[in-house]
């Protein structure tokens, strides 16, 4: 059973899944690092940019990559909407207050879906060059798998050159450790969460392109439970820390996929209760994460 | 005499739930006995949510416990043989009375709540949001898992449908009771300074970690009961009966209602059972083109949320009770002046002499 060719097959997998957590971990940390904010709606963002998608492969017949890129912008744009509604008259107000309204929206988007689009799954037909599977190696997988990893590692590579070299990223790095005196410093800070937020989505929407592109299937709740995995993979890696969500990110695909692939089935079917149980040993071992700073509380 | 005052609308609620038991047919006690209930889990969040400051959404997982706590404890014998055939023996021979049933589910509920309680509250606040959901997680995927005490997702049908509304609003006077007494003692005030400012509270000589785990585990023992209760009203429970939905109704009742206020909890749930209850017959009814507006009642409820959030965001009642509120539109019985206002009336007596 525990061939190489099984184990290689299970770190492809993971790698696959920790790609897709590490987009979203990241959009959660970039903004948590900013307003403290915990986004629940964050998950839903991967929800709607997987329909955009879809809409765009099936409705309009766009190629995959115009597909993709659809979903991100349309998502971004979604994401600033949302931002300036619900999350910036807030500002200042108790922390809870602006994850009440990420709840909120939350379930405005589930049971917007679910009432424009119905509840119903809905199958992805990939086009036929991206399901194809290559035999290399003694391995098989299919382009997808290939795709899912390379287009996640673009990404981060291209975020961390934004967050390094760009003043707009300089701004948001800088916003992370004081709004307030960032303020002081002459930079718009609206602008700067507008495009936190706007980054936020664009890499959930892909993520979750990605998602539906690999299990097939979308419906109103795609996203959710993802979501919520990936704020334990932010956790993980150190939350406020973008190198730590993607580190967090592929340590939770691996430790999710080897738990299901190495353990007795009986035992597989734990998988979610395995990954918040990890959340709680984290955070009572090292609660400010494997890169995170000890948070210092500002009173 | 006015310590007796309070007797008055105990008597009066439970009349009338005594009443509305023989009058009223099947679908209306089932959502009076709902309000109860909704009332009960509004109630103990608030303790977390309102007054200790600690944002919990694991509520679902705390009535999850006691639901099937109950429904394991207090199913016939002879069912069990049935329905749960591999249940140890000496879980399979027992069949105990719903309340002997009720307060062991609580027990346990407490239990578990303070077990997780002491690695997350270690943390701020909002961390709890998400370590409080994930338990609800844990909990849903053990039920759906444990196939000899949970029936898997098949869930654990033909409960004794206990829940009359006598019961229904019997334990919901206890948990306002309890909780208004709670909330109304030093150490209620000992969570309201932990709320208002950690440091000068720790300053004070309030036991923060003490305060706010103690606040958590009473939520859940309450939140177990309501539960209990639930199972025993719908008699069949599955995994799913306890998502994240039910986590999200509770919290935008105590939001809605206020934040820190045991009647605006109390106003929230009334308002938040009804409500969608009447939308839900619009989504069958406003169907357009054959296809009906599911998820219109939740849309409406998390608009309210929204809207309640960025124009009214202490909530309904902001942090006043009733008496409060019949005192300033004078009616009713005076509030007893707290302890502080009590003892500086004292000194001013005592230093205008005659």
């Amino acid at each position: 059973m525990l061939t190489p060719s099984y184990v290689a097959q299970q770190v492809i997998n993971a790698l696959n899944i920790g790609s897709i957590y590490a987009l979203v971990a990241i959009g959660l940390t970039v903004v948590y690092g900013i307003l403290r904010l915990i986004n629940f709606a964050h998950g839903d963002m991967m929800t709607v940019g997987a329909y955009v998608a879809l809409a765009a492969l099936t409705a309009l017949a766009m190629p995959a990559v115009a597909a993709l890129l659809i979903a991100m912008l349309v998502v971004s744009a979604l994401g600033i909407v949302i931002e300036r509604l619900a999350y910036r008259p807030l500002r200042g107000a108790p922390e809870v207050a602006m994850l009440i309204t990420s709840l909120a929206i939350s379930s405005l988007i589930q049971n917007g879906a679910t009432m424009t689009l119905t509840a119903q799954p809905r199958p992805v037909r990939l086009p036929a060059e991206l399901t194809q599977r290559i035999s290399a190696l003694g391995l098989s997988f299919a382009v997808m798998d290939v795709i899912i990893i390379a287009l996640a590692i673009a990404l981060m590579v291209a975020l961390t050159l934004f967050v390094q070299r760009t003043t707009l990223g300089i701004a948001m790095r800088a916003c992370s450790e004081n709004v307030r005196v960032t303020q002081l410093m002459g930079i718009d800070v609206n602008r700067v969460i507008a495009v936190a937020f706007a980054i936020s989505a664009g890499l959930a929407a892909a993520a979750g392109v990605l998602w539906t592109g690999k299990f097939g299937i979308v419906d109103p709740f795609t996203g959710f439970l993802p979501g919520l995995k990936a704020f334990v993979a932010a956790v993980i890696g150190g939350i406020g820390n973008i190198p730590g969500a993607m580190l967090g990110g592929y340590l939770l695909g691996f430790a999710e996929v080897f738990f299901v692939a190495f353990m007795p089935p009986e035992v597989s079917g734990y998988r979610d209760a395995f990954v918040f149980v990890l959340l709680l040993i984290v955070l009572l071992v090292r609660p400010s994460g494997l890169l995170g700073a000890r948070e210092v509380n500002r009173a | 005499m006015k310590r007796l005052v309070p007797l008055i609308p105990i008597a009066v609620v439970m009349g009338l739930a005594g009443l509305a038991q023989s009058a009223l047919n099947d679908y209306y006690q089932r959502i009076l006995a709902v309000i109860a209930i909704n009332v009960i889990l509004a109630v103990s969040l608030n303790l977390t949510n309102g007054y200790s400051g600690d944002f919990s959404l694991g509520h679902a997982a705390f009535m999850a416990i006691g639901a099937y706590t109950s429904a394991i404890l207090t199913l016939p014998v002879r069912m069990k043989a049935v329905v749960l055939p591999d249940l140890p023996p000496w879980l399979g021979q027992v069949e105990l009375p719903f309340a002997v049933a009720v307060v062991i589910g609580s027990g346990l509920a407490a239990l578990v709540a303070f077990i997780v309680g002491i690695p997350v509250l270690r943390l701020r606040g909002h961390y709890l949001a998400v370590a409080t959901l994930g338990l609800m997680v844990i909990v849903q995927v053990i039920a759906l898992n444990w196939q000899p005490f949970t029936r898997g997702a098949r869930g654990i049908n033909g409960l004794p449908p206990f829940t009359t509304l006598l019961w229904a609003y019997g334990w919901m006077l206890v948990t306002i009771a309890v909780i208004w007494r709670i909330v109304h003692s030093s150490f209620g005030r000992a969570m309201m300074a932990v709320r208002e400012d950690e440091l000068a509270a720790a300053c004070r000589g309030v036991p923060i970690f003490r305060t706010r785990l103690l606040a958590f585990v009473c939520g859940a023992l309450f939140a177990s009961i309501a539960g209990a209760l639930w199972a025993h009203l719908i008699t069949a429970i599955t995994p799913s009966s306890f998502s994240f939905l039910i986590t999200f109704n509770v919290v935008a009742m105590v939001v809605i209602g206020g934040s820190g206020s045991i009647t605006g909890s109390v106003i929230g749930a009334v308002l938040m059972t009804l409500l969608p209850e009447l939308l839900r017959r619009f989504e069958t009814a406003l169907a357009i083109g054959g296809q009906p507006l599911y998820g219109l009642s939740q849309i409406v409820v998390a608009l309210m949320m929204l809207g309640v959030m960025l124009f009214r965001p202490q909530g309904l009642m902001g942090r006043r009770e009733l008496p409060e509120v019949l005192a300033a539109m004078g009616i009713g019985v005076p509030t007893r002046p707290s302890r502080v206002e009590a003892a500086g009336e004292k000194t001013a007596q005592a230093q205008t002499p005659g």
